[in-house]
């Protein structure tokens, strides 16, 4: 069996020296490649021409007259080609929380974003900057799972000493200050008050902070536009600014004091591009980050996963309207009933079937390229921090130090 | 990104395949003619050999073209035979937005030939009655892997052949050692099970076995590409037909070579028309394993459940896991669902009326929004209850309960207008609608622009038959 490839000059050459039938010659006419069974050749010369690149593709399906048939003795050689990509463009980088010597009050700032490469191809190129967690902290009672709640039901209702919990020991990069009690269907608090509780928080810890709102657009720009006028230069990240609040009036204050703004739509990347361009208007594009919104896993994440995956590769392909560092409202996996319903024993305990669904959201999403995750399980947390550290660890395994598993009394 | 595609499925058109279809429009394919069956060959929803005129000798040039047309990236593999046979890989694409994945990943589970035969008994049946319904589908496990750790012939062939008497699954028979494989073929007569796994040192035993018993084979070079797919090409040309790839699965630190891996392969496969590298892959999450005693085991399977998921998501065709407590398992088959589900499928469902059972005018009424997922949970709680019902779906284009609400997609004007236009109030004598739970903020402004009595529901739908029964009245 010989497989050869047509080209307008290999054709021209072929004529020349092999007398190949009509029909050949009509099929190499209307295909790239056609496969000859049982087909003997004989030649005292035989010249192959390959256009460059073409060769890797062709040559280990070549077998030579004599050799086909032949059972190989000892282990062929041939050496795999990583197959590196380049892309034309790369993610942006915005930069998170802000030190006293910046204009703000924390101990440290976080940089996210700037992939050269899709989600861990680290074969292709570095990650540069780690993926990175915040925990939700939230200003009043919020109905919570059993499994979450068992960890942080002593500070319910406080957010500074909740966010202390947060950082010091579930491992929290920043911590998400969620002010839901502005909520005009809640508390309806001022958003005077709820800026008393950043004051709090921002004392209680010394992690950047991300600003969350509570959902009702016109109440949500008031209290950013409070928030923003009494701690500039904090480098907040604005959680969040959507398509149906005041988007110009918004990126003008967040501008104004210096703060990042996580703009969040709906799953469709047309609203994502929209929202940025209304964005680009007053804000750079490294005070910008993305939220496509997450679904829990068995209720959507599919669709969160490909969004993200798409923006992504979109990015790098060039397209700068989705090429920004993305956040996943991670806690969404929570949301899913098999995360905390009391199912029958054979699926129990839901003390670990919880967390694991919120890590197994989490790294799907995080090998779609999420940047930044809003989570809320101590466990779950370690495990993407854990994970995300191994993956960064840029260290090459030698299989020799690795147990065999095949053998193993399990 | 080169976006090269080798017989590649976008720049396939049915005109293409149409050429070389027999044209009879004989309609045994149960198409109205060769036209429309070509239309379903370019979308891979039915097999090229549902034309039985193709099959016939004369044709056989025009099927081997379209065969050679159709050909996926990562070559298809079946494991064992009959009904519950299993096939691995026939992947078309790399990214689950190009084109719907194929054969969704399958997932073994072990046992060994040093356990007690009750064990091996009750761990094989355990794996066969695994079964979760979501959304309309069964979940379930697939393959048996047999690992010899006594490395005696004698005990895996008794193991494997009470294996084979308890179950129909096929199997994986794990040993790097040619002679006990083969005490295990002979066990599983007939059954192709795949064979695990050729090495750099045993390939030609295993390939003579795998030649032998017309059974798939495993080849494995842990971390090293290149000994990979000299070691598949050494195969192939040894006269291997089915060759599944295990490039090495490594937990931990060695997660970033293990990602790396799978994604480097099937890039090759998918984007560089490499054949070699085009071949089923096979994870082993029960690496994790390996430690045991050294770590609580809930932890252990904790591990292997999320590598596992990674796995999944990271183009594995085929997994071996070790654990199989329902709670670690559950994430991993609800996300294998997910990522192979059809990428273009709607994320709503029509708005409108959904009558449940044979409701009357004293049913109850409620409403939910249009996203797919929360109907269908929602659907299938009022259904598998058997509760008569009207349920009215609000556009919510497409958003969730809380989101919606959150997100002013699911808003009392429109709740207010999907009552009115669903023709509801002619089907019921009573004015009473029970909201999700999850949109108790809202149901005071519905009252006020509907004139509906809002009665607040359940936060999750699991709990509307309980509702109804302890607090529906007319």
């Amino acid at each position: 069996m010989i497989t050869t490839t047509h080209h307008d000059t290999d054709k021209k050459k072929d004529t020349e020296g092999l007398q190949l039938s009509s029909d050949i010659l009509a099929a190499l006419a209307k295909f790239q490649q056609i496969e000859l069974e049982d087909f003997h050749l004989d030649a005292k010369e035989l010249e192959i021409l390959f256009t460059p690149g073409m060769a890797a593709q062709i040559l280990p399906k070549l077998k030579l007259p004599g050799v086909a048939g032949s059972k190989p003795s000892s282990l062929l050689s041939t050496t795999f080609m990583p197959p590196i990509e380049t892309y034309p463009n790369k993610i942006s980088t915005v930069k998170l929380g802000a030190t006293k010597s910046e204009g703000g009050t924390r101990g440290k700032t976080f940089t996210i974003g700037g992939e050269l490469s899709p989600a861990f191809y680290t074969f292709e190129n570095v990650i540069p900057h780690k993926p990175i967690v915040t925990l939700d902290v939230f200003d009043m009672e919020v109905p919570l799972s059993k499994a979450v709640k068992m960890h942080v039901k002593d500070v319910v209702g406080d957010p500074a000493a909740w966010a202390k919990l947060a950082v010091e020991k579930f491992g929290a990069d920043m911590v998400t200050m969620h002010l839901i009690s502005v909520d005009p269907l809640l508390k309806d608090a001022s958003p005077k008050e709820a800026c008393k509780t950043v004051e709090k928080v921002l004392q209680a810890v010394d992690v950047p902070l991300i600003i969350g709102g509570c959902g009702d657009p016109v109440k949500d720009t008031a209290l950013f536009e409070e928030v923003c006028t009494q701690f500039s230069g904090e480098r907040f990240l604005m959680s969040s600014v959507t398509l149906d609040m005041d988007v110009e009036k918004c990126a003008k204050f967040i501008k104004k004091a210096g703060n990042a703004v996580l703009a969040f739509t709906p799953m469709d990347l047309n609203f994502a591009r929209e929202l940025n361009r209304r964005l680009y208007d007053h804000l750079a594009r490294e005070d910008i980050v993305m939220d496509l919104t997450t679904a829990a896993l068995g209720y959507g994440l599919d669709y969160a996963f490909t969004n993200m995956e798409r923006a992504r590769i979109g990015g790098l392909m060039g397209d700068q309207e989705l090429a920004h560092p993305m956040s996943s409202g991670t806690t969404n996996a929570w949301a899913a009933r098999e995360a905390w319903l009391k199912m029958s024993a054979d699926w129990e305990p839901r003390e670990l079937r919880g967390p694991l669904w919120e890590v197994t959201t989490a790294l799907t999403l995080l090998l779609a390229g999420v940047d930044l995750f809003m989570m809320m399980h101590p466990a779950a947390v370690k495990t993407l921090k854990d994970v995300t550290n191994y993956l960064t660890s840029g260290k090459k395994v030698d299989p020799a130090n690795f147990a065999d598993w095949v053998k193993v009394r399990a | 990104m080169a976006e090269k595609k080798k017989g590649g499925l976008k720049e396939l058109s049915p005109i293409t395949i149409y050429k070389s279809l027999p044209k009879t429009n004989c309609k045994e394919c149960g198409q109205d003619n060769c036209m429309a069956f070509a239309t379903k060959i370019v979308n891979r929803e039915v097999d090229l050999e549902a034309c039985k005129p193709l099959l016939k000798p004369e044709n056989a040039k025009h099927y081997a073209l379209l065969k050679e047309l159709l050909k996926p990236a990562v070559k298809e593999v079946t494991i064992g035979i009959g009904d519950k046979a299993k096939k691995i890989g026939g992947k078309l694409v790399m990214y689950r937005h190009e084109f719907t994945y194929k054969n969704p990943t399958a997932l073994a589970i072990d046992v060994t030939d040093e356990m007690s035969e009750s064990e091996v008994v009750s761990r094989v049946q355990k794996t066969e009655n695994f079964s979760y319904e979501y959304i309309g589908n069964t979940l379930k496990l697939d393959l048996i892997a047999v690992r010899s750790t006594s490395e005696d012939s004698d005990k895996f062939k008794a193991c494997v052949k009470k294996v084979f008497e308890t179950t129909q699954l096929p199997l994986i028979l794990v040993t790097l050692n040619p002679a006990i494989a083969e005490a295990g073929l002979m066990a599983a007569p007939k059954a192709r099970p795949l064979i695990y796994a050729a090495t750099t040192t045993n390939w030609k035993e295993m390939a003579e076995l795998a030649i032998m018993y017309d059974a798939p084979l495993v080849a494995s070079a842990p971390n090293d590409l290149s000994a990979l797919i000299s070691l598949a090409k050494t195969l192939q040309e040894y006269g291997v037909k089915d060759i599944v790839l295990d490039p090495g699965t490594f937990a931990n630190e060695g997660l970033a070579d293990t990602i790396n891996n799978f994604t480097m392969l099937r890039r090759a496969a998918t984007k560089g028309g490499e054949e070699l590298a085009g071949l089923p892959l096979l994870g082993i999450p029960m690496v994790t394993w390996v430690n045991k005693g050294e770590l609580a085991d809930d932890l252990v399977k904790w591990r292997e459940s999320y590598l596992a998921s990674m796995m999944i998501t990271r183009f594995a065709d085929a997994l071996i896991l070790h654990g199989n407590d329902g709670w670690s398992l559950l994430p991993i088959v609800v996300l294998r669902q997910n990522i192979y589900t059809d990428p273009r499928k709607p994320v709503a469902v029509e708005p409108g009326l959904k009558v449940f059972g044979t409701p009357d005018e004293n049913s109850p009424v409620m409403f939910t929004s249009n996203f797919a997922l929360t109907y269908y949970t929602v659907a299938s709680d009022i259904e598998s209850s058997k509760t008569n019902a009207y349920l009215i779906v609000v556009d919510a284009e497409g958003a969730a309960i809380d989101s919606g609400v959150a997100g002013r997609k699911l808003t009392a004007e429109k709740i207010a207008e999907a009552i009115k236009t669903s023709g509801i109030e002619n089907k019921v004598k009573h004015r009473k609608i029970i909201s999700p739970g999850k949109a108790s903020r809202i149901s005071g402004e519905i009252e006020e622009l509907s004139g509906w009595k809002v009665l607040v529901g359940p936060r999750d739908s699991s709990e509307i038959p309980k509702y109804i029964i302890d607090k529906w009245q007319p």
